[in-house]
């Protein structure tokens, strides 16, 4: 097994060389697949610590690629992107077990931005699942608690008995940001999207990190707390950091987008 | 083809009538005309017969025969007078005016005899009307009537000293007078004649007015009706009859007007929700393709921006490639929102709530333009479930675009929005129609109306082809590929992996034949019958929902309003009037997200004067 930083597998070559020269740029190491099929097959041979790919492919395309990896026990972190950038793809591409989605054309700093969440969230999640007694003595991120759901690895949504939603943003996802510098919040009354971004967090590096809205609905309330202290938000990510109660407009069909964090625990 | 004219019909019918009722009224009256003035003669000569009787009478009491004869014979060379003659009881002619025929014998079965003598034994007493005839005395000849008077007994004939009649006999003789008829005759020809012309002249009067008027009032209107299907069935929806006039066929014209209007209209818009529709697939097609692309330049200018900061000179001109970069991804993204690769996320809203936070959003830009916006609107307006991102951008280029068209000099823009109630039997589209086995049986190959069919395979008596419904509920116009033999089993059946569609124990209520079932989800199952022509389909979500409400929005603006011929384009992606202003996406994407509420979105305008957009959203999707 030979470790490297990244793989791209896109059939557009000029998205896989140009990722290429931007990540080495950055002193990672990168390989390119132009299909599915020489990703898996570079895959079982090399190791990687971020794999990024593109969901519309003329063989495997993203979904299955991702299945694959799954069914083969690859834990490398995925990242999808894609030129049909739509809400759908974006909230299916987290479901299905990508940790971050990217839509195409990006800046060379988006993507380094998503590159680096990306490897990060990779040995967070790596960490986490050392046996115990080898982990080190902090945890290496506060999984979000079992009745909540998740989208992706990035927010969190826990439905309350009055029919609202509160909303925030996994641990695990702030996690991967140099720290929260401040925050950039919507307003109450404005409609939200599954899959859009509500929110977005800017890190210490003053990178902004767009953050997916769980689910659909209306703000009705928003919390106060972090306005005063982002950090309330790294704190407490769960409870006294939520940032939106939401009114859902489709809750049901939502919530079969979004992963139960029970099934984290198993 | 004049033959089968409604006009030349209506024409001939009066005329007949007109030629039945003339015609009777001609014959009676030239009858009653002919019989009062034979009755004239018949009374004239029978005061002639009293006349000649009573005046020879004292002359034969006292036997003075050569005075008699000399009486008859004079008035008998009368002109109106043909001949006067006396019979005696064994019918020998004593005196005549016509003296070839003294002493001849008459026959008793002859025409003048025969009134009494046609019985065994002859009658004694006659009536009056009884006593005359009219009989011609050879083939040919003008008619003659004759009168005969019967010559009684009385006490002074047989006390007479010439003679003496005996008592016993009741009759003497007869007393014959014949008049010539033919100036009668003639006179019942001239009138006959002239009743004739009179008929004849009437009914052609009476057809020849009808004949016009028919024309003017029905001909002519309905000709111009049947012109106007015409042209309306060759496609020319433009096409408007005159309403000039002010009775049913004048209404049928205004009603028949709008009724192309609204085809047109509904035409245009499934014309466009096609078009739309294949544009959507192509802009996402191309979206898609430009991405990747687009990723290139991006990814390498801002990589090329980051790493040549201490070269300001390169900085400034890939700082445009990077910005002009990023503008066309959003180009591209709001492509793909037409493309309406994005389902709207709908939860209830308040279109006036909406439509009051668009307001907010283009305030500034309509105050520096001096556009005042009014909005009025209807208190009671229902809550529907929209995407109140999505109506409100609608709203914001709907403004932006009344803004634009009123142009520097200011004016204003009427919002108005109002509750409407419509019946959604023949306008409901199913959009998904699924198989016991989820197979969605939605063909857009075939399309009726413009709009895709759902596809049933039929099978009967031995054959098999598809039957492709009407994807609007209730509309009719079904296709059918196969003939389907109601006294054979039908089979019915998906396309794709042959689930029986057939709905078993339920025939058709109005002709009894197979009925067809499918589920539209989520509103349950669609009924309908299979035999051509008949249209009976059931759908107990819709038929019992009633009428269906709609919200409208009506924005108008008092701008420069939209020519004819560019209203038909207005929809239509990269279409703009703006020039450099716009990308031309605008209308294209409020477009596909009234479409996406399956609303309708609609534009009257006229230039000079302003433009409206309708909008309406069914309260309940």
């Amino acid at each position: 097994m030979t470790n490297r930083d990244i793989l791209v597998i896109d059939d557009e070559e000029v998205i896989t060389r140009a990722v290429t020269r931007i990540c080495t740029a950055e002193n990672m190491s990168v390989d390119t697949a132009p299909s599915g099929a020489v990703g898996l097959k570079l895959l079982e041979s090399h190791a990687y610590r971020l794999i990024i790919c593109d969901i519309m492919m003329t063989d495997v395309d993203g979904f299955q690629f991702l299945a694959e990896a799954a069914r083969r026990g690859i834990a490398t972190p995925v990242v999808m992107a894609t030129g049909y950038s739509t809400v759908e793809n974006a909230v299916r591409s987290l479901s299905c077990g990508a940790v971050d989605f990217i839509p195409k054309p990006f800046t060379a700093d988006e993507l380094l931005a998503v590159v680096r969440r990306g490897i990060r969230c990779g040995k967070l999640q790596r960490l986490a699942a050392t046996p115990a007694g080898e982990q080190p003595e902090t945890l290496a991120y506060v999984p979000c608690p079992s009745k909540y759901y998740r989208l992706g690895y990035i927010s969190w949504v826990c439905v309350e008995h009055e029919g609202t939603a509160l909303a925030g943003v996994t641990d695990l996802f702030l996690k991967t940001i140099d720290g929260v510098r401040a925050l950039v919040l919507s307003q109450v009354d404005d409609e939200v999207i599954q899959g859009e971004s509500c929110a977005s967090v800017v890190s210490v590096d003053a990178t902004e990190h767009a953050v997916m809205c769980p689910l659909s609905g209306r703000i009705v309330e928003v919390n106060p707390a972090p306005a005063g202290d982002p950090t309330v938000v790294e704190k407490d990510p769960y409870f006294e950091g939520w940032l939106y109660r939401i009114l859902p407009s489709e809750l049901e069909p939502d919530l079969k987008q979004l992963t139960p964090c029970s099934s984290d625990r198993l | 083809m004049v033959g089968r004219k409604i006009g030349f019909k209506l024409t001939v019918a009066v005329g007949m009538t007109a030629l039945v009722t003339i015609s009777v009224f001609a014959y009676i009256n030239s009858r009653s005309y002919s019989k009062s003035l034979l009755a004239e003669v018949e009374r004239h000569a029978n005061q002639l017969s009293e006349t000649v009787r009573s005046s020879t009478e004292y002359d034969m009491l006292l036997n003075q025969r050569e005075r008699i004869h000399e009486t008859i014979t004079r008035m008998g060379s009368q002109k109106s007078i043909e001949r006067i003659r006396v019979m005696n009881k064994t019918g020998t002619i004593i005196y005549s005016s016509d003296a070839a025929e003294i002493g001849r014998m008459v026959d008793k079965t002859g025409e003048s005899c025969y009134m009494c003598h046609s019985a065994d034994r002859p009658l004694e007493r006659l009536e009056m009307p009884e006593r005359t005839r009219v009989f011609r005395l050879k083939p040919g000849a003008p008619r003659t009537l004759g009168i005969i008077n019967p010559i009684y007994n009385a006490p002074s004939c047989w006390t007479a000293a010439c003679h003496a009649h005996p008592q016993s006999q009741v009759v003497l003789g007869v007393l014959d007078v014949t008049m010539p008829l033919a100036a009668v005759d003639k006179d019942i020809r001239a009138a006959r004649i002239e009743i004739m012309v009179f008929a004849i002249s009437a009914i052609f009067a009476l057809s020849l007015i009808i004949g016009v008027f028919v024309k003017r009032w029905v001909d002519v209107p309905v000709e111009e009706l049947l012109r106007a299907t015409q042209r309306i069935g060759d496609g020319d929806f433009n096409f408007r009859i005159p309403e000039n006039r002010d009775d049913e066929l004048g209404l049928l014209a205004k009603t028949f007007n709008n009724m192309t209007q609204r085809l047109s209209e509904a035409r245009l818009q499934l014309f466009q929700s096609d078009k739309m529709a294949s544009l959507g697939r192509l802009a996402a097609g191309v979206a898609h393709e430009i991405n990747n692309p687009l990723t290139g330049v991006l990814t390498y200018s801002s990589f090329l921006l980051k790493r040549t900061k201490d070269q300001p000179e390169l900085q400034e001109d890939l700082k445009v490639i990077v910005r002009e970069t990023i503008r066309s991804r959003e180009i591209v993204k709001s492509l793909l929102d037409f493309a309406r690769q994005s389902v709207p996320k709908k939860a209830e809203a308040d279109i006036n709530e909406v439509i009051a936070r668009a307001a907010v959003v283009v305030e500034n830009q309509l105050t520096l333009n001096h556009v005042k916006l009014l909005h009025t609107p209807d208190p009671a307006l229902p809550r529907v479930v929209v995407d109140a991102n999505q109506m409100q951008q609608v709203f914001i280029n709907l403004f932006v675009n009344a803004a634009d068209a009123i142009g520097p000099k200011g004016g204003t823009i009427q919002v108005s929005t109002s509750l409407l109630s419509l019946s959604p039997v023949g306008i409901t589209q199913i959009k998904k129609a699924l198989c016991p086995k989820r197979h969605n049986l939605v063909d857009s190959e075939v399309r009726i109306d413009g709009k895709p069919s759902i596809r049933i395979k039929a099978r009967s008596n031995g054959n098999e082809g598809f039957i492709y419904l009407n994807s609007v509920y209730g509309a009719g116009g079904h296709h059918h590929g196969i003939v389907l033999d109601a006294a054979k089993e039908i089979q019915l059946s998906c396309p794709e992996c042959s689930a029986s569609l057939l709905c078993a124990g339920i025939t058709c209520p109005d002709c009894g034949s197979a009925v067809y079932t499918f589920e539209v989800p989520p509103r349950g199952m669609v009924e309908g019958c299979t035999r051509k022509g008949c249209d009976w389909q059931r759908w107990e979500a819709v038929d019992t929902s009633g009428q269906k409400e709609y919200v409208e929005a009506r924005v108008r603006d008092d701008g420069c309003g939209i020519p004819e011929d560019q209203i038909a384009k207005i929809f239509e992606p990269f279409y703009s009037t703006k020039g450099q202003k716009g990308n031309g996406l605008g209308l294209a994407v409020i477009w596909g997200i009234i479409d996406n509420h399956n609303g309708t979105i609609s534009v009257e305008s006229e230039v000079g004067t302003g433009t409206t957009f309708i909008i309406r959203i069914p309260v309940r999707a």
